[in-house]
């Protein structure tokens, strides 16, 4: 937050910033004072607004050409692919564009776990996220219906029986979501409402999610409160600004390797054959970005009690803020908080492998276990970690660490003189 | 300030604006269900209620599948062996205990929702560590009669209603 009071210089612009101080907001915006030690890790919320705008751009023009009819749905994606002009480059950035959007927002979520971001003031922010990240799940399992082959059908089928695991209303409420006895016409017509409804709902969000940021700031790789402004901070504009444009650019990279080279690696070959009632793929799987939560899902032998974990798994990072009561952010200066972590990493992702495997021998076993340490992360470790562990000393600045040891005159010199160069 | 001792007694404006608000409560909840309603299912997808199958050809043993509602349904002869194995089962043994008596009248048919009772697949027919039917989603077992034996999904696959208009048609729903 700048201190001063904006006032545009062209008298036009000072006579539409009293009525409306858009002008006001883009000052605010450019010269929004970030921390300077930020990482490359951060950058990720900025691949994230791209994600958003690049689907939301794909899928108005996709729609264009897109027949939401069981009978026609199919075929319609085919024409997308070989008649529509550029069709195949549209529908491939749209299908993988979901993948790479899941890509960010993992690599998003784990740096907050790791810098702690989530933790007071920032509850909101995080709370905003996760709300962000079910919407998501919603958008990319209703997306995937939309083509209208076996995987769509099945998955959908498996995902809305999800219902019919409530007690008492479960199969009212299953056959409400379907608009008949099964996944047919009138539930891919209302999958395919939802589907262009949802990310305008994300994207209502996000402006939340930056606004409650923009409230205390960015947290940063030291994990301490800063002073704003001060010289530990520099103005978004041209700094954060360039950092994320280059970070982009490099992802942009990967996007387009796998648009160009393997846009079908992603996805299931069953897929490509139309949806028939009658025959169930032998092996469904959802997407990649979902199995951690299937499998959590198959690891509970009990239906009701396999939906609640699968839902538990999720609602459970609401919850962290609390969970977490360590009063150090940065699991820099946490030594076994950092070995927790990257056990936890490797957790989710055994946890997405056996996810796609059958749920049968060692690997049922395998998934118990992994969904057993994810809660115990949660519920027990963190808790008790926060009491327990001995953090190392958290820096006076951020200006510290980076010039070696207590900050003294000489240093404090030296700094102003870097500041100067910069301004 | 002559009011004060009053306070606390409830007075006419405190029940107008409980019946305004009931009121608006009943108003809102009667617009929006239509908007929820217009969900379930409509009159031409109930229209399709019943279906007739002819079975004359099917020998003991062969299975067949038809849709009824958009949902599978498994019209099974079962072979002599099959109708023992579903017959001789102790039924406290069942996570779901039915016999199968009761889920085939006619001990030859046996006419079923093919729908895994778990999250709703196809199992396949004749598969399975009981020789009736095997979910390959999440590795539920059926027994002969249909009945879950191992596995996820917590009833055996449902018996539709149905009826023998003929020897040889069955009438589903």
């Amino acid at each position: 937050m700048s201190d001063h009071e904006y006032t545009p210089s062209s008298k036009f612009g000072k006579w539409f910033n009293d009525r409306l101080p858009l002008l006001t907001l883009a000052n605010h915006l450019t010269d929004y004072p970030t921390p300077k030690n930020l990482n490359y890790w951060w950058t990720f919320g900025g691949i994230l607004t791209f994600c958003l705008i690049t689907q939301i751009v794909t899928g108005l023009v996709l729609a264009m050409h897109y027949i939401a009819h069981a009978d026609m749905a199919f075929s319609s994606v085919e024409h997308i692919m070989r008649d529509v002009n550029y069709g195949w480059l549209l529908r491939y950035v749209h299908a993988n564009g979901a993948s790479m959007f899941f890509l960010a927002v993992y690599i998003h979520i784990f740096r907050s776990l790791f810098y702690g971001s989530y933790k007071s003031p920032r509850e909101i922010i995080w709370i905003l996220g996760i709300i962000i990240y079910l919407l998501m799940m919603a958008a990319a399992f209703m997306g995937y219906v939309l083509p209208w082959g076996q995987m769509s059908f099945w998955g959908a089928t498996v995902i809305t029986n999800l219902f019919s695991a409530i007690p008492l209303v479960g199969e009212s409420i299953t056959t409400w979501l379907w608009g008949g006895y099964s996944v047919d016409n009138p539930t891919l017509t209302r999958f395919f409402t939802l589907h262009y409804l949802i990310p305008f709902l994300i994207l209502g969000l996000v402006v939340l999610h930056i606004w409650a940021l923009h409230v205390p700031g960015n947290n940063n790789p030291v994990g301490i409160d800063i002073k704003k402004p001060s010289k530990d901070t520099v103005p978004f504009h041209p700094y954060i600004v360039i950092k994320d444009a280059f970070a982009l650019l490099m992802f942009c990279i990967v996007f387009a390797l796998f648009v160009f080279y393997q846009p079908n690696i992603l996805g299931h070959a069953d897929n490509y054959i139309e949806a028939d009632p009658l025959v169930t793929p032998a092996h469904i799987v959802p997407e990649w970005y979902l199995l951690p939560f299937y499998a959590i899902l198959r690891s509970v032998p009990d239906k009701l009690m396999g939906v609640v974990a699968m839902l538990s798994a999720i609602l459970i990072l609401a919850a962290l803020p609390w969970l977490d009561t360590s009063k150090v952010r940065s699991a820099v200066f946490r030594p076994l908080f950092r070995q927790f972590y990257w056990i936890l990493v490797a957790d989710v992702l055994i946890l997405g492998y056996v996810g796609a495997m059958p749920a049968e021998g060692l690997y049922l076993l395998i998934a118990r276990v992994a969904t057993a340490y994810y809660f115990a992360h949660f519920l027990i470790i963190l808790p008790v970690l926060g009491w327990k562990e001995k953090t190392t000393p958290l820096p006076l600045s951020i200006t510290e660490p980076v010039l070696g040891g207590s900050p003294n005159l000489a240093a404090a010199r030296s700094d102003e003189k870097i500041e100067k160069t910069i301004k | 300030m002559s009011d004060q001792k009053d306070e606390k007694k409830t007075n006419r404006r405190d029940f107008l604006f409980t019946a305004t608000a009931a009121a608006g409560v009943v108003g809102v909840g009667a617009a929006v269900w239509p908007l929820v309603d217009q969900m379930n299912p409509d009159a031409s997808v109930k229209a399709l209620a019943s279906t007739e199958v002819d079975v004359s050809s099917m020998q003991p043993g062969q299975s067949l599948t038809v849709l009824w509602r958009g949902k599978p349904v498994f019209i099974k002869r079962r072979t002599e062996d099959e109708i023992k194995k579903a017959r001789t089962v102790d039924i406290n043994d069942l996570k779901h205990p039915e016999k199968d008596e009761d889920r085939a009248k006619n001990p030859e048919w046996l006419v079923m929702l093919g729908i895994c009772t778990h999250l709703g697949c196809v199992p396949l027919t004749d598969k399975g560590d009981y020789d009736g039917w095997f979910c390959p989603c999440h590795g539920s077992h059926y027994d002969t009669s249909g009945r879950i034996r191992k596995g996820p999904a917590p009833t055996n696959m449902e018996i539709p209603k149905y009826e023998f208009v003929n020897t040889n048609t069955i009438k589903i729903g």
